[in-house]
């Protein structure tokens, strides 16, 4: 009826979603929006902030790279969706629908108990009744969806959680009021029972809500990553290909600054390659035509042309993703703190009532009678505040923790993370910075103008070294250089006041270094050099005092694990290979210590997932922040005990939660089992005892600090 | 009791104009980009003045 008014020569539109992951506030949206504006062909773009995507209505014509060429031009970097990578469904929207059909009757059932609460009589109560029956079964079979289908699955498995005393608790509840409301009862419980699955429904979404955020998160730094290659034809024309297309024999060009997509030979060209991610190697290694490459390794110094040899789930990452898929036992057998309390929880209740039941038949009151309170008893002990106390604590500390610059995945981890007393720690990339940086003595020892032509000539080329150099120093004023050209593999070179000038390779240095030569002026050597993370001792201090005894397990060789061990006051396992690293978790454990690994790189994954708990740099491997429990940003180490703190309190305030809870029951069961517990108490109780629980959570909203 | 035949109707219709309304922003994808909502109020809409 009302279509969109379409021109007469309007071709079908198609929709390209790009993902924008340095997107995060309205200016960032309004100015990736208003990118696409001036494009021809576009005919609108619609960014969505919480999975950091835009999603483009343009003509045939218009091509990706064209709409990433004007992100680019606004100051965005992009990447195509990736569709493997696409954020599963939310966790959160299959909950809404019963959210709202629980609120709403709930409140219009409440109209009517509050009626019957203050003195309604006779057919008014009947009539009352017949209406919240009306509303209420009709409601709790569609709001009790998600606890009867998660009770029967557990029940299945010949296991119990949490929704088992609630589905049982419920049903009961319904079947009461329903034949109280067919004999003119007194008492109809719809409104305790919808009370209740409005309470626990709140909490399911809080929970889901804290999951699909930080996943939506860790998605956006995966995609960061450039999942393929460009592959050059036999005709010489480039063209992108995504990872898993790319077939044995294809060649690809794989410029400076530039990862991996696959593993191959080196057909053409030759540079040194960073192996650090897969190898925890921290020196670069130099290879020329013929050699063999790994995906995942950086490209350090010039283009080279890759033959792929073997691509997608052939290559030399299979074997750690199947030592990962091992791995995860410890993770999956973990029982969360909720679903023990109700292991404890629930056969306590279900004795509970059958004892009030047995006991109210032997002092010969009617069956009637009895069965009544028998359930009003599981009414009450229904865990509301107990189905809140986890989740609305680890919502809280979670958001305090994203504030913070630390994504957590769920709430488990937290629960894990809290029960740790051994850190392991990588040292490539997790205790150092994983990239060279230049050596503050070295710069120290330029003169302004130097620094000047330095910075000017560092800013005009992409390679790791340029970049690093021209951050560190960011803080000069750059020379204004004529003639600019970069030559790969060697470097920059210009012309400064009638001068040349250049930043380049040195003809000899030991380690990582570059040469600033400006005239006839004596060459300057820049060397650079892979540091600690800033805060990092402190970092180690805080773990110690808070009871965590730290080591160093790195795959890098001896020498220089030795020195940061030195540095750091460490003890250190150097040369682990990737079954080394799990093989020493794995002793840790048996040991009986929970352990936390931190790590980057690939050659981590399989220990990433075998720890209690893993905590990865946000500047990790793909595998690496996949694994991981806990994603923090930024360069600080402060992060891990910042975790940790909070992981802790977060666990004070849960339990604290469960004595609330549990001790608001060990008021409200003997007044039910006396049987005198009427619908209106069941509802003050319920609700009284869920604030409390939600107002010692909100606690938590600085634990990060 | 006459009042109430009409209140209470009354009272669940609005009620569940509401939940009807909610639905309908469920469908059409009003609840996909809570914090991109929160942030859109932010931005200028004059297309013509450059960020």
């Amino acid at each position: 009826m009302n279509a969109p008014v379409r021109l007469a020569d309007a071709a079908p539109l198609e929709s390209t979603v790009l993902v924008v992951p340095g997107m995060h506030c309205a200016g960032c949206m309004g100015k990736v929006e208003r990118a696409f504006a001036g494009l021809p062909g576009v005919h609108s773009a619609r960014v969505n902030l919480t999975a950091r995507q835009v999603r483009v209505e343009h003509e045939a014509a218009v091509r990706e790279p064209d709409l990433m060429a004007a992100l680019a031009d606004a100051g965005f970097a992009s990447q195509p969706r990736v569709e493997d990578l696409s954020a599963p469904p939310s966790a959160v929207k299959p909950l809404l629908a019963p959210l709202a059909v629980a609120a709403f009757a709930c409140m219009n059932v409440m109209l009517l108990s509050v009626s019957i609460w203050s003195g309604a009589e006779g057919s008014t109560r009947d009539l009352f009744h017949w209406l919240s029956a009306l509303i209420g079964v009709p409601a709790i079979a569609y709001a009790g969806r998600p606890f009867f289908t998660s009770a029967w699955g557990a029940l299945k498995k010949r296991s119990t959680n949490m929704d088992v005393p609630i589905s049982i608790g419920v049903t009961l509840a319904t079947g009461l009021s329903l034949y109280e409301t067919a004999t003119s009862g007194h008492e109809a419980w719809f409104d305790g029972t919808l009370m209740l699955l409005l309470f626990l429904l709140a909490g399911r979404v809080l929970d889901a809500m804290m999951r699909d955020r930080a996943r939506a998160g860790v998605d956006a730094l995966l995609r960061q990553a450039a999942p393929g290659a460009m592959v050059v034809g036999k005709d010489g024309s480039a063209q992108w290909i995504a990872a898993r297309d790319l077939v044995a024999g294809t060649v690809m060009r794989v410029a400076a600054g530039e990862r991996l997509a696959a593993d191959g030979t080196i057909a053409n060209g030759q540079s040194r390659f960073d192996r650090s991610l897969l190898t925890g190697e921290s020196a670069p290694v130099a290879m020329l035509v013929g050699d063999t490459v790994h995906a995942g390794t950086l490209n350090l110094d010039a283009p080279v042309d890759v033959t792929v040899t073997a691509a997608g789930s052939d290559t030399s990452l299979a074997e750690i993703a199947r030592l990962m898929e091992a791995a995860g036992q410890v993770r999956s057998r973990y029982v969360r703190i909720a679903d023990r309390a109700s292991r404890l929880y629930a056969p306590a209740v279900h004795t509970l009532a059958a004892l009030t039941l047995a006991g109210w038949l032997l002092a010969s009151a009617g069956l009637h009678q009895s069965l009544v309170i028998a359930i009003a008893v599981l009414i009450i002990t229904c865990p509301c505040a107990l189905g809140l106390a986890v989740p609305v604590a680890q919502v809280v500390a979670s958001g305090a923790l994203m504030r913070a610059g630390i994504m957590v995945k769920d709430g488990a981890a937290l629960e894990r993370l809290a029960s740790i007393d051994r850190a392991l720690l990588d040292k490539t990339g997790t205790l150092t910075l994983g990239r060279p940086l230049p050596d503050p003595a070295s710069l120290a020892a330029l003169d302004p103008d130097e620094a000047a032509v330095a910075l000017a000539l560092a800013t005009h080329s992409r390679h790791p070294l340029s970049r690093a150099l021209a951050e560190a120093l960011g803080n000069h004023r750059a020379a204004d250089l004529q003639d600019v050209s970069e030559e790969a593999g060697r470097g920059v070179s210009a012309t400064w006041h009638g001068q040349s000038v250049a930043l380049r390779r040195p003809d000899s240095a030991s380690g990582i270094a570059t040469a600033l030569a400006i005239g006839s002026r004596p060459v300057r050597l820049i060397t650079f050099a892979d540091r600690l993370r800033p805060d990092a001792k402190q970092a180690l201090a805080e773990l110690k005092a808070l009871g965590i005894e730290a080591t160093i397990l790195s795959g890098d060789n001896p020498a220089a694990v030795a020195e940061v061990a030195r540095q750091t006051g460490l003890t250190a396992q150097a040369a682990a290979s990737p079954v080394d690293k799990q093989g020493a978790i794995a002793r840790l454990q048996a040991a009986g210590h929970k352990v936390l690994m931190a790590g980057d790189g690939l050659n981590d994954g399989p220990a990433l997932s075998a720890a209690d708990a893993s905590i990865a740099p946000g500047s990790a491997s793909d595998v690496g922040r996949q694994a991981a429990d806990l994603v923090f940003l930024g360069d600080s180490l402060l992060a891990l005990p910042r975790g940790v703190r909070a992981a802790r309190r977060t666990m004070a305030v849960v339990k604290q939660n469960f004595v609330l809870a549990i001790g608001y029951n060990a008021l409200a069961v003997p007044l039910a089992m006396a049987g005198l517990v009427t619908p209106l108490i069941a509802a003050i109780a319920m609700s009284t005892s869920s604030l409390i629980v939600i107002a010692n959570s909100l606690r938590l909203y600085g634990a990060a600090r | 009791m006459n009042g109430l035949a009409v209140l209470i109707p009354v009272a669940l219709g609005l009620g569940m104009l509401g939940l009807l309304a909610f639905f309908w922003a469920l469908k059409r994808g009003q609840f996909e980009d809570l914090d991109g909502a929160a942030a859109r109020i932010l931005i200028d809409d004059e297309d013509d003045k450059a960020a």
